[in-house]
């Protein structure tokens, strides 16, 4: 049977748009940033402490505002609480408040502990408003001693432990949203939540990095080779791994050749073919591979290396973007009827158009600048000489 | 000048008791009153004739599609009836044409609502049919399981319902549901549907599409009732759903169903 093509007459209109996009992919970077901060806090992984701490800031200013564009999607977000208030059990979005604020709480307690040393001193340093809010933040306690310290550090390391499987959960879930639907084919795999969570480690990773050689090159963070080879170690580690899930995913669509191999063919090579071959695998996904290989292979000067890896990481914040893009807008470019598709430009101004999509991710930039405000980027206040030495003593001072 | 105190009222026993045993009696009597689905209280004589009965039903519906002639009146009797917005259907009806050449030409154009026009296609038709098509009120139904607030669920009638005054039009019953016969209204900015009109069918009304339909395509009726058409039917006849691999368990059944339907 041929068919010509056919979409259901409600099947007009593209309900999850930008505002749906832009969610995992705020989500995809707060889980990646949070991962670095893991490897050190928890699994003692030395070269990353340069960005250990910074990368929990980043962590945190952008689970602050990942809610906001679901807020701005919902037709009544003034009654979103009723999802933590009277949640639906059997739902998948029925659990999404309860561990996003875990998450939230877990990591503001992370930072407290991480940062109270420096609060403390900074506190005693300031004045003022800013020594009221720092008294505040610090809950009116500022015992700093050898068992302080050592409380700090455990409560650290067991609340990052904990994190972990939380920010992995928070990160997949997304996942498991789409994953879960039946009535979609493009959407429904089981390797969504991985997909997911792969891809969002990759562009928390790529923009940890970047930031970690911005702030590097102005003296905000201390310069170190190591770090960032491990970090650019990361990112071709995660990509490859991103790369055989989207290929398996891909190659079982294709081998199960089943109902839903027509449409998703037809999508692949009509509709997405410029978005998801040329855009997502081609530019994005491709050359930052090749990058980053080429870095590995190829013996490089330090600031070489760099310059590679942040093109490398633009690269990659490109390709995850477009990925959120393909799967969210592009499972809804065709009709339930499997037979019909229909097309999808956004306005630059309308409630959920490229305007509010570009300022609710440029928006966890502004907190991460607030935040920075009260505690410092800088690994912790009185080892950070030391570490200097240690991670950066095969430092490239150039990079 | 002080203001002086108004002397207080005294109030006796008896008089004290009279008043509490009225205010409860008027309490009990509140809540005594059956709430409607929506939960107003109900206060039309009419309904509180029905009552008593809401719950003993279970209701099903059967498309005849060997019947339906695609005039589109039922498409319009829902849109009369429901004020369904423009762009947007509750309940439609196809039109399948298969030629000789192997093609498959579906159409619904505004979802039948102004009948079908002639359309041109290609070689010759070889077999030609109209589908009406209806949220299926499944058991297993996608899109109560994926509502994060309850809003939509299932009446113990067995009819699939929205409560748009929880609804936060997340959107995702819409996406979950197979058959997209969900839409987010842009008035009120919540998940609709058909109902099957439950505010008819609670009277013991008809939907408004079933009343309609001149050829008889549409039945509805309930499944409790020994001697319903639906259950006849469902009990005798060959039915099909659709989509049946998707385990949704739809209460919406057809007869003479075609490969060909999406």
């Amino acid at each position: 049977m041929i068919y010509t093509e056919f979409s259901f007459p409600n099947d007009s209109h593209i309900i999850w748009s930008l505002m749906i996009v832009t969610y995992p992919y705020i989500s995809g970077i707060m889980a990646g940033a949070f991962g670095i901060s893991a490897l050190y806090f928890v699994f003692g992984i030395e070269s990353l402490k340069p960005v250990s701490r910074f990368s929990l800031l980043v962590s945190f200013s952008f689970l602050l505002c990942a809610t906001l564009p679901l807020l701005n999607h919902l037709g009544h977000p003034e009654r979103a609480l009723n999802v933590v208030i009277v949640p639906n059990h059997r739902s998948a979005i029925g659990g999404f408040g309860y561990i996003y604020s875990l998450f939230l709480v877990i990591l503001a307690m992370i930072i407290w502990f991480a940062y109270r040393e420096d609060m403390i001193r900074a506190a005693e340093a300031a004045s003022g408003l800013k020594k009221r809010i720092l008294t505040i933040l610090l809950l009116w306690n500022q015992n700093l001693n050898d068992d302080t310290r050592q409380v700090d550090r455990q409560m650290v390391f067991i609340l990052t432990a904990i994190g972990i499987p939380s920010m992995a959960v928070l990160s997949g879930y997304v996942g498991f949203l789409f994953g879960s639907l039946k009535s979609n084919p493009w959407w429904s795999t089981p390797l969504m939540p991985f997909v997911f969570f792969v891809s969002g480690i990759i562009s928390g990773l790529a923009l940890v990095l970047l930031l970690y050689l911005y702030l590097g090159w102005y003296g905000y963070l201390e310069k170190s080779y190591i770090c960032l080879r491990m970090l650019c170690s990361l990112l071709w580690f995660s990509t490859a791994m991103y790369i055989v899930l989207e290929g398996v995913e891909l190659l079982y669509f294709y081998y199960e050749s089943s109902d839903a191999w027509f449409v998703i063919s037809t999508l692949l090579f009509t509709k997405l073919k410029y978005s998801f071959f040329v855009l997502q695998l081609g530019i994005g996904l491709g050359v930052a591979f090749v990058l980053l290989s080429a870095m590995f292979t190829l013996k490089l000067e330090e600031t070489s290396f760099a310059k590679m890896g942040a093109v490398a990481a633009v690269y990659l914040l490109f390709e995850v973007w477009m990925m959120r893009w393909n799967i969210v807008v592009g499972g809804q470019l065709f009709s339930k009827s499997y037979v019909g598709f229909r097309e999808f430009h956004p306005q630059w101004l309308e409630k959920e158009g490229i305007l509010m999509a570009i300022i609710f991710t440029l928006l966890p930039f502004l907190v991460l600048f607030a935040v920075t405000r009260f505690l410092s980027v800088r690994p912790t206040t009185e080892e950070a000489p030391e570490q200097i030495t240690s991670s950066g003593s095969q430092a490239g001072e150039n990079i | 000048m002080k203001k002086r105190k108004a002397p207080k009222r005294s109030r006796s026993r008896r008089e004290f008791l009279k008043m509490a045993a009225s205010g409860m009696a008027g309490m009990l009597i509140v809540t005594l009153i059956p709430k409607s689905s929506s939960g107003q209280r109900i206060h039309n004589i009419e309904e509180m004739k029905h009552v008593p009965d809401w719950m003993d039903h279970y209701y099903a519906y059967v498309v005849d599609t060997t019947k339906c002639i695609g005039c589109g009146a039922c498409a319009r009797a829902c849109k009369r009836e429901n004020d369904t917005p423009d762009g947007y259907s509750r309940t439609w009806v196809e039109r399948y044409q298969i030629t000789d050449t192997g093609h498959v030409y579906i159409d619904s154009p505004d979802g039948g609502i102004n009948s079908f026009p002639p359309k041109d296609v290609e070689g010759n038709v070889i077999k030609g049919f109209f589908v009406p098509k209806l949220c299926n009120h499944c058991r297993n139904t996608p899109c109560t399981q994926v509502c994060p607030v309850n809003a939509s669920y299932e009446s113990p009638q067995g009819v699939v319902l929205v409560d748009k005054k929880v609804c936060i039009g997340c959107g995702y019953c819409v996406q979950a549901c197979p058959y997209d016969t969900r839409y987010i209204d842009p008035r009120t900015h919540t998940a609709d549907k058909c109902t099957w009109c439950y505010h008819r069918v609670t009277k013991g009304l008809a939907p408004a599409c079933v009343t309609v339909c001149p050829t008889k395509a549409r039945i509805f009726g309930d499944l409790k009732m020994k001697n319903s058409q639906v259950r006849e039917i469902i009990d005798n006849q060959r039915v099909m759903v659709l989509k049946p691999e998707l385990n949704t368990e739809p209460y919406c059944f057809y007869i003479g169903l075609d490969r060909a339907v999406r």
